[in-house]
């Protein structure tokens, strides 16, 4: 009776791990973990098996906590509820014992180490598929440390040379993080597939695309400039099929998958892939006031909580440019009480309804169809241009001004020219472009605008008009929760 | 020859005692009494001597002299009543008792109707705290022994064993306690083990006590039948004060008059015009019934008993029921000679219940009072719903798409039906062998088994609103079907020795134990059209815990008692190489009333020392940490309905690698008692003084772990190390025993404190520790803390600025930390405001007999525990008007409008309140009439208040609230219940 004790799983959705993987469809099975953790918050939709703990499982979800340290920190959003600590990130106020600053490096450092399990997984496997699913692997692990560079600098540093269990972390330098990010983008470039090969899959595009976002950034990740690799990996993507719609809002909403400019999505479905993060959470918080959930944007549900800022309105040309996607009706451009919807504009960019204005398929009260455009061909066409102004070699400034109006010629606004073509300019039109698509705090920092600069935005530092803040906020803390748990880290300098 | 007739009594009791025996002292002469206690008997001569003797009396021998007539009056033997205690694998005398063990009989019981065993221990025993969780039919408590030494990875619940049968403590889905599967007038009596070296002999379950349940056997006795009947009408005791529509509409559209952000002209309209008071609506007085019929006698060599109950319970919140009958069986016959004892027990109970929406209470409470119940609207069943559309003159449009934010609390009710059928099985056989040739040795073999099968629904009816959004189709109804199986299979067996020889005496067990469980269930998920499955899934897990345990217990002289024990158990829930541990215990008792120097103190009937030193471990993972049962190995789990992914136009399951701790081992907790046990003046004042000291290392504890070293950012590992420190004092007095008028007081008093001493691998002053105490409002957010230095569950929160009048200021704290900045925004402004539990538990109990009255009441006070109002936190002014779902209006507590604020401060600590409390629990008056219809029935009338008065400062509801959070629970009812109780 004693031998009762060596017990296994008798669950079948339960697989002891020296069984699981057997066939090439169970390690595709492994894969799509490996891109949902990016989706949606676990094992179940929309929650009850959650991937992270100590946070609401929908606030877990990885997108949703990178949506909001990059957009509600920046002049882009405002969110109304009371969850927390969350207008901390408005106000430029939060502290080392963030909980959703620590669901963020959480939700980092488990897509790493999914990654390391499935790269250990398939490491002696010589199929072709496999090698390629791998390689994929790698590229995920390598977005979200890159995720983690930009966020927090040093992080804790764990590859699948090291086994789980319950070890303390080695911390790695940022510098060194970027090293080992370019050197696993640059490896693994040829092993994956050929552009568009499958959709929602990384292939060499896209990662071409990340490295390029690595490379545009170094002088913030390292101290050099590498503008010139910027535009060599850029050549990747504008080489590849991808073609500019001629319907700017083509890319979000439900059947954005059809867009050809979409160059990676985080996918999303109402029936069967199901969270309350990533797109549900966006789609529904910016519904409110007056308008019609179902009639506008094809759902049930309005949780009436973000909105933007007069910042961001002020950038366009309301009456002309298509990309101005705003809510007026009921709204006031001047936030005075951030806790309630009507105050600042609300946005009518992501929807459940299909282009043409039809419902989704899986037409859902609450969940939604709409793909999350994570990289898509505009951003790539702005960074060009900004590598170029920036003096990277190897890109013409005509190429980059043809680049610039194409995106305005769809988006109904005039054309520029070349003398136009400066930083500030390339700054604002990320904004008008990419607004709520994730980009904003990365962008403000590389142009030094996002503590200490001298552009300002409502609330930023707690106060309406907006004033500086303390620059170390640049970076966020290292959680607290993670210097009890690993003594290795140290805190990012100011906090 | 001579014919003596008489009455035998019980002294200080008018009964007569059937069944006594009557013996001529050195014949074999004699006879028995009557059921009346009355003889008659012939002896050779007047100069014969009677012996009059029957167990548990003493005995007494009388001359007959010259009278015709002899009456006796036998005294209670209380040596014999009190002398054997059941300590788990046997029993002992009370002098051998090494332990702090508390017994409970069914004497002490108040008697009357309760539908939960634990019931019957609340306030009775220091050191055990019971919390009843809801008022709900059939409702859970929550049982803490001495404060609970684990820290919420391991489950703090007692070990409960019934007769010899030990219950997985695990959930059982669709019943709410599984304790509740017992019919309390089953149970004889309760033994508690508190201390380590009486728990230890359960190994690794016992850190956090053992509950020794034992239910009643048959008599040697000819056969007697009880037939108990009660009605019980229960009744509300207190609603929130919020507002009335009248008003709610004054504040509403005075704050709209002043401009008040949020809520405008158009919000206004949406305003109803009734006055409706939700509470009133949703609540009821309910009246319930009980029966309960038992048989019990003897049938040749075999005392059996067999009882039904049967429990039809109407829940105060409407529609919520429970029925339940029970069926026990016991049966002990004695083979070869009295060698071979086999006791038989087998209990079955099949319960029925309707749970109805218990979240109705909280919404009676902040939904809309000037909206009408019913508007009879087509598409949500004729009740008023707020929906997200509005009329051309801006009112609700009563048939637009529901807004499923708040449901109308009446609806939530009527078009629930949240139902499920329990059926338990438990049953064991015990054989009990003294061997033929030395009859100081005997085996025991205890076979058991524990099947608990649920069967369950909880559809929404088409038209409901809240399940409008996740349940596609126009009238958004769910079908919802879950099962859930448990089962259990034990295998004892223990060879027992047992010799005194001289003033010494020995008594050696060792055995054997084996016990495996194995859960499963399924949940099955669709819309009413069942086109739509939302989510299908189910579970299936077993375990084992393999044991080896023996004790060894010298007595000399009656003085000196050792206990040694020690077991050693192997849980399959470790992995190899960890799954043993070994658990042992000393004790030592000195019966200082039987050394020669007190032998001249007549007032001192006995005095005792005790001192125990043991280690008792702990492997019950709680259920709420994900994965309790495989929580070492290394395992995937595949992904169910809602969580494929897509690639190209497929969609796949995605295979998800579980954490685990390879080195996962037993938490242990070492206890140190000290005790006294005194009893004077024949025992008319007892009392027992017990101080103890318990430390718990490598706690199961769910803690944050380095990010990226395993697959969750927790983890349930071995860290960190709790101190619990407790003072328990008994006393029970026997005041008055007269013939007539008996009056009988007891107390007890409870001191427990526990801190945490360590929480995590590394000391980090920057990290105030693990929070926890999640409350409704927000969303994820949380007002409890586990911090080191600190008690479990602290509130840690914000100390709140009041202004020169006395009202706080809305976000203003105290800076304590002196530092730059927000103060709100630094979490080390934040302070330990003490904790729910209680610092002290005092329970008072007494009976008082007269004649045929008897009256009994029993109740407690708790103080120092605090509840965090989570209710009123909730309540402010810009929540008046939410404008989520094209807005909606919802109600407000009168105090939060006297307070002000505009925005709810969750943290601030003016919401963390004193809930000390004294509660009534029972008050009992009964009437007995004895030899009614020909001298053949007893009967017994009683009317019982239960939760009779409740005196507090808190302003809640109720200020018993288990894990200190006030979050609108199902409050407790109080309960008038008149019985009807026959014996022949």
């Amino acid at each position: 009776c004693v031998n009762d004790l060596k017990v296994s799983p008798i669950d079948e959705n339960v697989i002891n791990s020296a069984n699981v993987y057997n066939t090439t469809a169970d390690y595709k099975e492994g894969l799509a973990k490996l891109y949902a953790t990016f989706a949606i918050s676990g094992q179940k939709g929309p929650d009850g098996m959650a991937d992270i703990e100590g946070i609401d499982e929908g606030f877990g979800n990885y997108l949703r906590q990178y949506w909001n340290l990059q957009e509600l920190t920046t002049d882009e959003a405002v969110l109304s509820w009371n969850d927390a600590t969350i207008k901390d990130f408005h106000w430029h106020t939060w502290t080392p014992t963030d909980t959703f600053i620590a669901a963020m490096h959480s939700r980092i450092m488990y897509t790493v180490a999914l990654c390391n399990e499935y790269i250990r997984a398939t490491s002696d496997n010589e199929d072709e598929e496999i090698k390629r699913f791998q390689a994929e692997a790698r590229f995920l692990r390598a977005l979200a440390y890159w995720h983690g560079i930009d966020f927090f600098g040093a992080m804790p540093f764990v590859t699948e040379k090291d086994l789980p269990g319950a070890f303390f972390p080695e911390r790695i330098e940022r510098i060194d993080l970027f090293n080992y990010v370019e050197s696993e983008l640059l490896a693994i470039k040829d092993e994956l597939g050929t552009p568009k090969f499958e959709y929602g899959r990384a292939d060499k595009a896209v990662a071409g695309m990340l490295l390029s976002k690595l490379y545009l950034n170094a002088e913030i990740y390292t101290g050099t400039s590498r503008y010139d690799d910027c535009l060599t990996a850029l050549q990747a993507v504008l080489s590849a099929p991808y073609t500019i719609p001629t319907e700017y809002r083509h890319n979000f909403v439900a059947d954005n998958h059809t867009s050809p400019e979409m160059i990676f999505p985080i996918t999303y479905d109402g029936n069967m892939t199901q969270t309350w993060g990533g797109i549900v959470y966006l789609v529904h918080a910016q519904i409110g006031g007056t308008m019609d959930a179902k009639g506008m944007f094809g759902t049930g549900d309005a949780w009436s909580g973000l909105r933007t800022t007069k910042a961001l309105v002020n950038k366009f040309d309301l009456d002309n440019d298509y990309r101005a996607l705003f809510w007026t009706d009921g709204q006031n451009l001047e936030i005075d009480d951030i806790g309630l919807f009507t105050d600042g504009y609300g946005i009518t960019k992501f929807r459940n309804r299909k282009l043409n204005g039809d419902l989704s398929d899986s037409n859902h009260n609450v969940q939604i169809d709409t793909d999350w455009p994570m990289f898509r061909l505009s951003d790539a066409y702005l960074m060009y241009a900004e590598a170029v102004v920036r003096g990277g070699a190897g890109g013409s400034q005509s190429q980059a001004v043809d680049y610039i109006n194409v995106l305005r010629t769809r988006a109904n606004t005039s054309n520029i020219t070349a003398a136009d073509l400066d930083l500030p300019f390339i700054l604002d039109e990320r904004a008008r472009e990419l607004f709520w698509e994730g980009h904003r705090r990365t962008d403000l920092i590389r142009f030094n605008q996002f503590t200490d600069g001298d552009y300002q935005w409502p609330w930023k530092g707690k106060v309406k008009e907006g004033i500086p803040t303390a620059s170390h906020r640049d970076l966020f803390p290292i959680p607290s929760n993670q210097l009890t748990a690993n003594p290795n880290l140290k805190q990012n300098v100011g906090y | 020859q001579v014919i003596v007739k008489g009455h035998i009594t019980e002294k200080g009791q008018g009964t007569g005692i059937p069944g006594v025996a009557i013996l001529e002292k050195g014949t074999t002469n004699g006879t028995v009494t009557d059921f009346d206690g009355d003889y008659s008997l012939s002896v050779s001569n007047r100069e014969a001597t009677l012996v009059i003797s029957y167990i548990g009396y003493l005995t007494k021998e009388i001359n007959v002299s010259t009278l015709g007539r002899i009456d006796v009056e036998l005294e209670v033997d209380l040596q014999t009543l009190e002398e054997v205690v059941v300590i788990g694998y046997g029993e002992v005398e009370k002098t051998d008792v090494t332990g702090a063990v508390s017994t409970l009989g069914d004497t002490d019981f108040i008697q009357g109707v309760t539908t939960s065993p634990q019931d019957l221990l609340t306030g009775k025993i220091a050191g055990v705290n019971i919390t009843r969780n809801t008022g709900a039919p059939g409702s859970g408590s929550t049982i803490r022994i001495r404060g609970g030494s684990s820290l919420g990875g391991a489950t703090n619940d007692p070990l409960i064993v019934i007769d010899g049968f030990p219950v997985d403590d695990g959930d059982v889905s669709g019943l709410s306690n599984p304790l509740n599967t017992l019919n309390p007038s089953d149970i004889e009596s309760f033994t508690v083990l508190k201390d380590a070296s009486a728990a230890a002999i359960y190994g690794s379950r016992a850190s956090n006590g053992v509950i020794l349940i034992t239910t009643k056997k048959g008599s040697t006795d000819k056969m007697k039948v009880t037939f108990d009947n009660q009605v019980s009408i229960s009744t509300p005791t207190k609603y929130v004060d919020n507002l009335s529509g009248d008003e709610y509409r004054t504040l509403v559209k005075g704050l709209s008059d002043n401009g008040f952000s949020g809520i405008d002209a158009n919000a206004i309209k949406k305003l109803g015009s009734e006055n409706t008071d939700w509470q009133k609506e949703i609540f009821r007085n309910s009246v319930s019934y009980a029966t309960n019929l038992s048989l019990s006698g003897k049938v040749k060599n075999a005392p059996y008993r067999v009882s039904y109950g049967y429990n039809d319970e109407n829940g105060i919140l409407k529609t919520t029921s429970t029925k339940r009958h029970t069926v026990s069986l016991n049966i002990n016959p004695k083979f070869f000679d009295e060698h071979l004892a086999v006791n038989v027990n087998a209990k079955g109970t099949a319960a029925n219940t309707n749970f109805g929406d218990p979240g109705a209470v909280g919404m009676a409470v902040d939904y809309d009072p000037t909206q009408p119940v019913r508007n009879g609207s087509n598409k949500y069943k004729g009740f008023f719903a707020y929906t997200s559309s509005t009329l051309a003159d801006g009112s609700i449009d009563p048939e637009g798409p529901a807004n499923t934010f708040i449901t109308n609390p009446v609806s939530m009710l009527e078009l629930r039906e949240n139902i499920a059928d329990v059926k338990r099985f438990t049953g064991n056989v015990q054989l009990d062998y003294k061997f033929h040739f030395l009859e100081d040795l005997k085996a025991n073999l205890n076979l058991g088994m524990d099947n608990t099968n649920t069967d369950g629904v909880d559809n929404a009816k088409p038209g409901t609103t809240w399940t409008y959004r996740d349940y596609t189709g126009e009238e958004g109804g769910r079908l919802l079907d879950y099962t859930s199986k448990t089962e259990s299979q034990l295998l004892e067996f223990f060879l027992n020795y047992n010799k005194s020889f001289g003033k010494h005496s020995v008594d050696v067990i060792g055995g054997y134990s084996w016990q495996h469980w194995k859960r499963s269930g399924t949940t099955f998920d669709r819309n009413t059209a069942g086109d739509q499955i939302i989510q299908d899934s189910q579970y299936m897990n077993e375990n084992y815990l393999v044991s080896m345990f023996g004790r060894m217990i010298y007595s000399f002289d009656k003085r000196y008692v050792v206990t040694a024990t020690v077991r050693r158990d192997g849980s399959s829930r470790f992995a190899e190489g960890n799954q043993w541990g070994t658990f042992p215990s000393l004790a030592f008792a000195w019966n200082i009333n039987n050394e020669a120097f007190l032998s001249n103190v007549d007032q001192l009937t006995s005095l005792k020392l005790r001192v125990g030193y043991g280690i008792t471990g702990q492997q019950g993972l709680s259920p709420n940490v994900g994965d309790p049962y495989y929580p070492a190995i290394p395992k995937y789990r595949r992904s169910i309905e809602g969580a494929y992914y897509q690639f190209g136009n497929e969609f796949y399951n995605t295979l998800r690698p579980s954490p685990y701790d390879a080195n996962l081992k037993w938490e242990e907790t070492t206890t140190i008692n000290l005790g006294v046990d005194f009893g004077l003046w024949d025992d008319k004042l007892t009392g027992t003084i017990e101080g103890y000291q318990k430390e718990t290392d490598d706690l199961l504890n769910r803690v944050p772990i380095a990010d990226g070293s395993n697959f969750s950012n927790y983890l349930v590992t071995n860290v960190g190390t709790m101190e619990i420190k407790g003072l328990e004092v008994t006393l029970m007095g026997r005041l008055i025993s007269s013939n007539d008028l008996t009056w009988s007081l007891g107390g007890n008093f409870t001191y427990n404190t526990r801190e945490i001493t360590k929480l995590n691998k590394v000391d980090n002053p920057e990290d105030p520790g693990v929070p926890t105490g999640a409350i409704s409002g927000g969303q994820g957010n949380m007002v409890q803390i586990h911090s080191v230095g600190q008690s479990p569950n602290s509130f840690y929160v914000f100390q709140q600025v009041y202004n020169e009048a006395g009202k706080p200021v809305e976000g203003l704290y105290a800076n304590r930390t002196g530092g730059t900045g927000e103060v709100g925004s630094n979490e080390f402004n934040k302070y330990h405001a003490n904790n729910p539990n209680p610092e002290f538990l005092i329970g008072l109990n007494t009976r008082v007999s007269y004649k045929n009255f008897d009256f009994s009441m029993s109740g407690r006070w708790s103080i120092g525990n605090k509840v965090y109002n989570n209710g009123l936190a909730n309540n402010s002014l810009s929540g008046l008007y939410q404008s989520a779902a094209n807005g909606y209006f919802t109600n407000i507590r009168k105090e939060a409008v006297d307070i002000g604020f505009v925005n709810p401060q969750y943290w601030s600590d003016m919401y963390v309140q004193d809930a000390s409390f004294f509660k009534l629990d029972n008050v009992s008056l009964g009437y007995t009439l004895t030899k009614l219809f020909n001298n053949k029935i007893d009967a017994r009338m009683s009317f019982t208040i239960q939760n009779a008065l409740v005196v507090t400062d808190y302003e809640g509801i109720d200020p018993e609230v288990g894990y200190g959070i006030d979050n609108n629970i199902y409050p407790v009812p109080r309960t008038y219940q008149f019985g009807l109780n026959l014996n022949f």
